[in-house]
C-alpha cells in the first residue's frame, strides 16, 4: 500500500505522543516532525532542530545520561533517522531506560518534494533498531497500534523504539523559534534552573 | 629495554577531570589508548563509543541540554565527519572540547591519512571550531584545559590538534610480513 493512503495523519499520532506531556524532555527532528511538535505546542522543554541532519536520536541520547531521572521522546522522521541509522548502534550500548524515540514514517522526504526514501522500498527502521540491541520496538500503522506505541514510548523500560506509519501529506508549516542560542537557553532554564540554565 | 609511558595522556585526563567532564565521547585513536583507559577506569565518566564522530557532536550537545560536561576524542581523519554537525555547535553556541590526534603530518606512513590531516586545522576554522595547537608532550595538558576554558565558559567550540610528533609515527614497516 502506498503511504499516501497510510490511515494514521502525522498532527494527530503526535498530539497522542504529548498529550499530558508532564515533565517529558522532548527532541524534535528537522522538518515535517519539527512542525508537527509545534503544532501540538511550543514547549520550553522541547529542542526543536531546523538542521543537523541524523543527530535527534543522538541528542537524545546525551540528554537521557545527563537526566537520568527524566523521560526523553525523540520525534523525528524515517529520512532524519536514516542518516543516522549509526547512532541507533551507539544507543543500544549505552542503552539508557529513560530514552523513547518515535520515527514517523510517511516514507518521503516531504520537505524536499516527497521523494521516496529507503523505507518505501522495504527497509525496516524498527528491524535495524532490534537487531542493533535496543530491547522495545515495533512497527505500528493503526489506531490500536498507536495506542501500544504511545504507552510502550512513554513509559517503558528503554531504549524505546517505534517507526510509526504515517499518511504522505503535506501539512501547514507550523514553526518554532528559528534561534538556536534562543532553543538552547530557554531548554536549559526550564530545566536546570535560572542559576544552573544560562 | 623498558619504554617509559608517556606522560601527557595522564595530563589530558587530569585536565578533563579537574574540568567535570562527565561524558566521554569517541571514536578509537592509537594515540588515545591511554586516555581511553584512564577515562575508563573513572568512575564519574561515562564511556560512549560512536560510529563516526559525527555523532559526538549530537551527543555531548544533548548532555550540554542536560546540564553535564563532555569530551570528543578521535583522530584527525575524523574531522571530516563531523563538518556538517558542526552546525549545532554553531547555530546554538554550544560549548564542544574536541581533542584529536594528528595523523598525516611529517613521517606518516600511511598516505591515506596526509588528505585530512594537512586540512584538519583549516576546516575546524572554516566551521567555526577554534583550533589550538600543541607539539610539545609538556604542554598538551595545559593547552587542553585552555581549551576547556574557552569552551564552556565561552561557549565556544574548541579544537586541541595534538601533534604527530607528539602521538609518534605508525611504523607499518615494523609490522609488515
Amino acid at each position: 500500500m502506498r503511504s499516501e493512503r497510510y490511515p494514521l495523519r502525522r498532527r494527530r499520532v503526535v498530539e497522542s505522543l504529548l498529550a499530558d506531556r508532564g515533565d517529558l524532555l522532548v527532541v524534535a527532528g528537522l522538518g515535517a516532525p519539527c512542525w508537527d511538535v509545534t503544532a501540538a505546542g511550543d514547549h520550553a522543554l522541547t529542542f526543536p532542530l531546523w538542521g543537523a541532519m541524523g543527530s535527534a536520536a543522538l541528542i537524545g541520547l546525551g540528554l537521557a545520561l545527563a537526566q537520568p531521572a527524566r523521560r526523553i521522546l525523540v520525534i523525528t522522521g524515517d529520512g532524519e533517522m536514516l542518516m543516522g541509522l549509526g547512532g541507533l548502534a551507539t544507543v543500544a550500548v549505552q542503552a539508557p531506560e529513560n530514552l523513547a524515540i518515535a520515527v514517523l514514517d510517511n516514507e518521503r522526504y516531504g520537505e524536499t518534494g516527497m521523494q521516496a526514501t529507503h523505507t518505501a522500498f522495504g527497509v525496516d527502521l524498527a528491524a535495524v533498531a532490534a537487531a542493533a540491541g535496543l530491547p522495545v520496538t515495533g512497527t505500528v500503522g493503526d489506531d490500536a497500534g498507536l495506542g501500544a506505541a504511545v504507552a510502550e514510548l512513554r513509559g517503558a523500560q528503554g531504549p524505546v523504539f517505534f517507526a510509526i506509519k504515517v499518511r504522505a501529506e503535506d501539512m501547514p508549516l507550523v514553526l518554532p523559534p528559528r534561534d538556536g542560542v534562543h532553543l538552547k537557553n530557554r531548554f536549559r532554564r526550564a530545566l536546570l534552573g535560572e542559576k544552573e540554565g544560562v | 629495554m623498558a619504554q617509559t609511558q608517556p606522560e601527557w595522556p595522564d595530563d589530558i585526563f587530569r585536565a578533563l577531570c579537574d574540568m567535570d567532564i562527565r561524558q566521554v565521547a569517541y571514536v578509537p585513536d592509537a594515540g588515545h589508548a591511554r586516555l581511553l583507559e584512564l577515562c575508563g577506569a573513572e568512575p564519574t565518566m561515562t564511556m560512549v563509543p560512536l560510529t563516526t564522530e559525527e555523532e559526538g557532536i549530537a551527543v555531548l550537545a544533548g548532555a550540554w541540554l542536560g546540564g553535564r560536561r563532555g569530551v570528543l576524542l578521535m583522530q584527525s581523519s575524523g574531522i571530516g565527519n563531523c563538518i556538517n554537525m558542526l552546525s549545532l555547535t554553531r547555530n546554538c553556541e554550544f560549548p564542544l572540547l574536541i581533542v584529536v590526534t594528528m595523523r598525516g603530518q611529517a613521517g606518516e606512513a600511511n598516505p591515506w591519512q596526509v588528505p585530512m590531516g594537512r586540512i584538519s586545522g583549516d576546516v575546524l576554522g572554516l566551521a567555526g571550531v577554534m583550533v589550538h595547537g600543541v607539539d610539545e608532550p609538556g604542554r598538551v595538558g595545559e593547552t587542553v584545559t585552555a581549551g576547556g576554558r574557552a569552551a564552556f565558559d565561552g561557549p565556544a567550540a574548541v579544537a586541541v590538534l595534538i601533534a604527530q610528533t607528539v602521538v609518534g609515527i605508525k611504523d607499518f614497516a615494523d609490522q609488515a610480513e
